[in-house]
């Protein structure tokens, strides 16, 4: 096999705090193909957007402790000295944040914060930027891009805007996309538009995407693979129809069975997960998932409650559990 | 009882349901001015945020009201609170109109009618405790429950799944659903039979999201309150409601009970917005669901279209939309108490498979 496009073993983020030490990602480990999507599922505080902000060296070195491995196309990224993540970012790994509105500068134009991306990273003209930037606007959608380009993000509607961060971060033609949420502060006839978009630009230009999401229906419609995140860690990993389809880890089960669809009998009643997430600070030990699984008995309280479980199997679909796979079986069936 | 559009008669009326209707909103407008103008600042515009809604919400039951953003939906939930005063139109609570109601009118009414936010975190006082905040609606109201207001606190603490023992804790002890707990006890203190929950889960991450929806439902079981339940989340909504209502930019576009509105939707906008959820398929079999793509975005409640507000983004519009508002009327075709407001309504279909059609539609 030939080595993936982006490999990140071992990953951990660690950030100091008046409280005591979160850790935030811990011992993580995934590969993203070429011109293929991998979403990172997981709940508020899962560790999925500090593991991406790990991947572009957005880490403020003073707070956060990161160790582990990522490499992008060979390059080892942890510890890499400022200028190399500066020529990286934006040219060959790109992000598009949740909200819209917050990520644009208001002050300049929506052609000018395009435009700028292109100049830093291949020197170009003000003139030949502006074109790339019109160029952009129209491959992602935006209705009369010529004129367009000269108006401010409070001009642009909220799709718009999305449309536009779409469009800055594929300005220089990234091998890699991290899509943290990009979808969530939007409407839904708007974030099916988007989705769409983001699809069938990965097809033109064979991106790799990473895409982060509480939402296991926008990962079932736009990933490969997955990578289920609980409390830092990996909990389950396989293609979307493994994960979604046989799921074997308990809390895959819990987020499955709480999500309303649409496709659902309607009398049958949510599943919650009981209890809360853990504490970042204070991770129980063993799995940190015990606390709120209804099948520690079974798979054995000691060694639920004692070591940590890790993926297995080391390939494919894994997943970090002690039930056996025929009392898994035989639970989902 | 008036679920009929102004203009036809009768069609729709789900008349022969026994009870009065605990609330019952016509012809409900709220617009909002627009300022413009150096020195001299004038209205040079209104926002049509509401703009003509005929609902009825019976006791004990749920109405979910579905929409996107800037279509009206959260300033409908603020008038039936009273929380603002409608531009035109009637709010009937309980057989009296509230909508122009003085302060010391609703002062009976507003502890019968309470409202659940959002944001779990910005709708409790950080510098109170939990206690407090549960108890505040009953010092407000000077309401002394038997055996005292502390230990009805606890009890409602207990009723929504917290440890009573947590009373003297302040809200950021507290997780974002274990906030939304202490947000849906404030709403009990005082007995209420209407609950305006204002996307009371979409904060939440999805396996809290189930557990307070679960808890809302017991809530209506046990205690017998309405609900009008305000969502972007259809499928969340589709769990939780007796009746929905869709609204597009400050119109009600379709409204029907559940399982009529979900299985044989009628108004293309409620077709695409069933068609825009994502959903977990894993079933290669069933990958082949409808998919219908907007174009566009919502227009300007400032300057909505004429006659149909959808038209602009509806891939069926003809000259007649633009010309004339359709009336929200029962279709041909459809169960009692299903009204619809298009002139080119969808065929219905049941999981896929065609209905007869009355040929005077078609």
């Amino acid at each position: 096999m030939s080595t993936p496009f982006l490999s990140v073993r071992d990953l951990t983020v660690d950030f100091h705090t008046e409280d005591g030490v979160v850790h935030a990602v811990d011992g993580l480990s995934f590969d993203v193909e070429k011109g293929t999507t991998l979403g990172i599922v997981g709940e508020s505080g899962s560790g999925k957007s500090v593991t991406n902000l790990a991947v572009l060296g957005l880490h403020n070195p003073e707070t956060a402790k990161i160790s582990g491995e990522i490499r992008l196309d060979g390059e080892e990224l942890i510890g890499a000295p400022r200028s190399t993540m500066e020529r990286l970012r934006g040219n060959k790994v790109a992000m598009i944040f949740q909200d819209p509105l917050t990520s644009l500068s208001p002050y300049h134009t929506i052609g000018r914060q395009i435009g700028e991306v292109f100049r830093r990273h291949t020197g170009a003209s003000r003139a030949a930027s502006r074109d790339r930037a019109i160029e952009m606007l129209t491959r992602v959608g935006i209705p009369q891009p010529k004129v367009r380009v000269d108006d401010y993000p409070h001009q642009f509607s909220g799709g718009m805007r999305q449309r536009a961060m779409i469009a800055m971060a594929l300005v220089c033609d990234p091998d890699l996309l991290i899509a943290d949420e990009p979808t969530t502060a939007l409407d839904v006839t708007v974030q099916a538009q988007i989705l769409d978009l983001l699809r069938d630009l990965q097809e033109q230009t064979g991106t790799a995407i990473i895409m982060i999401t509480h939402d296991l229906g926008v990962v079932s419609g736009t990933a490969h693979e997955v990578l289920v995140m609980y409390a830092g860690r990996a909990v389950e990993r396989g293609t979307v129809r493994e994960v979604l389809g046989e799921p074997r880890h308990p809390y895959t089960w819990g987020l499955l069975a709480s999500m309303p669809r649409l496709s659902a009998p309607v009398d049958v009643p949510l599943l919650p997960v009981r209890g809360t997430p853990p504490s970042l600070i204070n991770v129980p030990p063993g799995c940190p998932f015990h606390p709120r699984c209804d099948y520690t008995d079974l798979a054995g309280p000691e060694l639920c409650r004692g070591e940590r479980p890790e993926l297995s199997p080391h390939r494919g679909h894994g997943d970090a559990c002690y039930l056996t796979l025929a009392q898994k079986q035989e639970i989902t069936r | 009882m008036k679920e009929t559009g102004p203009a036809e008669t009768g069609t729709g009326s789900a008349a022969g349901r026994a009870a009065e209707p605990l609330l019952e909103l016509s012809g409900l407008e709220k617009h909002f001015p627009v300022m413009g103008g150096f020195v001299f600042r004038r209205q040079v515009g209104r926002v049509h945020a509401v703009d003509g809604i005929d609902l009825t919400v019976h006791a004990g039951q749920t109405l979910g009201l579905v929409g996107e953003s800037g279509c009206g939906k959260s300033t409908t939930g603020r008038l039936v609170a009273r929380l603002l005063e409608p531009t035109a139109g009637a709010i009937r609570y309980g057989g009296r109109d509230i909508a122009h109601a003085s302060r010391r009118e609703l002062k009976p009414i507003r502890s019968e009618i309470q409202m659940i936010f959002q944001d779990p975190y910005s709708s409790l006082n950080p510098r109170h405790t939990v206690g407090g905040i549960v108890r505040g609606p009953m010092e407000v109201n000077g309401i002394d429950p038997p055996g005292g207001r502390d230990r009805r606190v606890r009890e409602l603490l207990e009723i929504v799944g917290l440890n009573p023992e947590h009373y003297n804790r302040f809200p950021h002890e507290f997780s974002g659903g274990q906030r939304q707990r202490i947000g849906v006890a404030r709403a009990l203190a005082l007995n209420p039979k209407l609950i305006v929950a204002d996307e009371p889960v979409s904060a939440l991450d999805v396996s809290i999201q189930a557990q307070v929806v679960n808890l809302l439902q017991e809530l209506q079981r046990e205690l017998g309150i309405a609900f009008l339940f305000i969502a972007h989340d259809l499928a969340v909504v589709r769990h939780f409601s007796q009746r929905v209502a869709v609204m597009y930019l400050g119109k009600i576009v379709e409204v029907a009970d559940r399982d009529s509105l979900y299985r044989r939707p009628r108004h293309p906008y409620t077709h695409a917005l069933l068609s825009a959820v994502p959903e977990v398929e894993t079933d290669p079999a069933v990958e082949s669901r409808e998919r219908i793509r907007l174009a566009g975005d919502v227009p300007s409640p400032i300057d909505p279209p004429s006659g149909c507000r959808f038209r602009t983004r509806c891939w069926k519009a003809q000259d007649k939309c633009a010309a004339e508002e359709p009336p929200l009327v029962r279709l041909a075709g459809n169960r009692e108490g299903h009204l619809t407001a298009c002139h080119f309504p969808e065929a219905p279909t049941v999981h896929g498979e065609d209905v007869v059609l009355d040929p005077a539609l078609a």
